[in-house]
């Protein structure tokens, strides 16, 4: 069975978490896409901004 | 007797029953109206949605958040099998105790792994300890879904 790399893996995880923070967390459809859109930025921003941060510590 | 909410010189402690009692009121007016609550098993969502991811968005009739919900739980738990994650079997220590409380959010499918014995027994290569966290994770968004499909039975979340 293939799997996916470790980004891809990041993008999944965050996809998959954002799309049941947004249904769950807010009432409106609209509200929840952007509630969503927003969880996922953050899950894919923070992911990217530690790898750096853990990649300069390491030098 | 003046009303005990009212009185500005009540101690904090003293006016919580009164705000609890008043939250309280709100929600079963709003249960009154009964735009949400209808007959029958108020924990059938509940029960259902933890068993199987989505089934109690379904049985509500939310068919794409079910739908939605029932991908990404299923999705992730896949993946986590794919990374070589492993299903927690037992508990010896307390974070074997905590993985294995979020695996079993996963219901029907946490059982279906351990029947015919899905995932890793030993993680053995680094993808693996991220799909060990993929299923455990499955399992808590699984509850969470299934919290939600129970508040919109009862009437907390607006349907």
């Amino acid at each position: 069975m293939s799997h996916p790399s470790h980004f891809a893996a990041v993008l999944l995880f965050a996809l998959f978490a954002s799309t049941v923070f947004g249904i769950t967390q807010r009432e409106t459809p609209k509200r929840m896409f952007r509630y969503g859109a927003y969880c996922f930025a953050l899950f894919v921003g923070s992911a990217i901004v530690l790898s750096w941060v853990m990649y300069l510590i390491a030098r | 007797m003046a009303d005990p909410c009212s009185l500005s010189l009540v101690s904090c402690i003293r006016r919580l029953p009164c705000y609890i009692q008043k939250g309280m009121a709100t929600a079963s007016t709003r249960n009154s109206a009964g735009q949400n609550t209808s007959g029958g098993f108020v924990y059938l969502p509940l029960i259902a949605g933890w068993l199987v991811p989505g089934l109690g968005h379904f049985l509500l009739r939310k068919w794409i958040r079910g739908a939605l919900l029932a991908i990404s739980v299923i999705g992730m738990f896949a993946i986590g099998l794919a990374l070589k994650g492993k299903i927690y079997t037992g508990a010896q220590d307390i974070l074997e105790m905590l993985g294995m409380a979020g695996d079993l959010g996963n219901g029907l499918l946490f059982l279906a792994g351990r029947t015919f014995g899905w995932g890793a027994e030993h993680i053995q290569v680094t993808t693996g300890d991220y799909g060990t966290k993929f299923i455990v994770v499955a399992g808590l968004l699984n509850v969470i879904a299934a919290v939600d499909a129970h508040n919109l039975r009862t009437g907390r979340k607006p349907l």
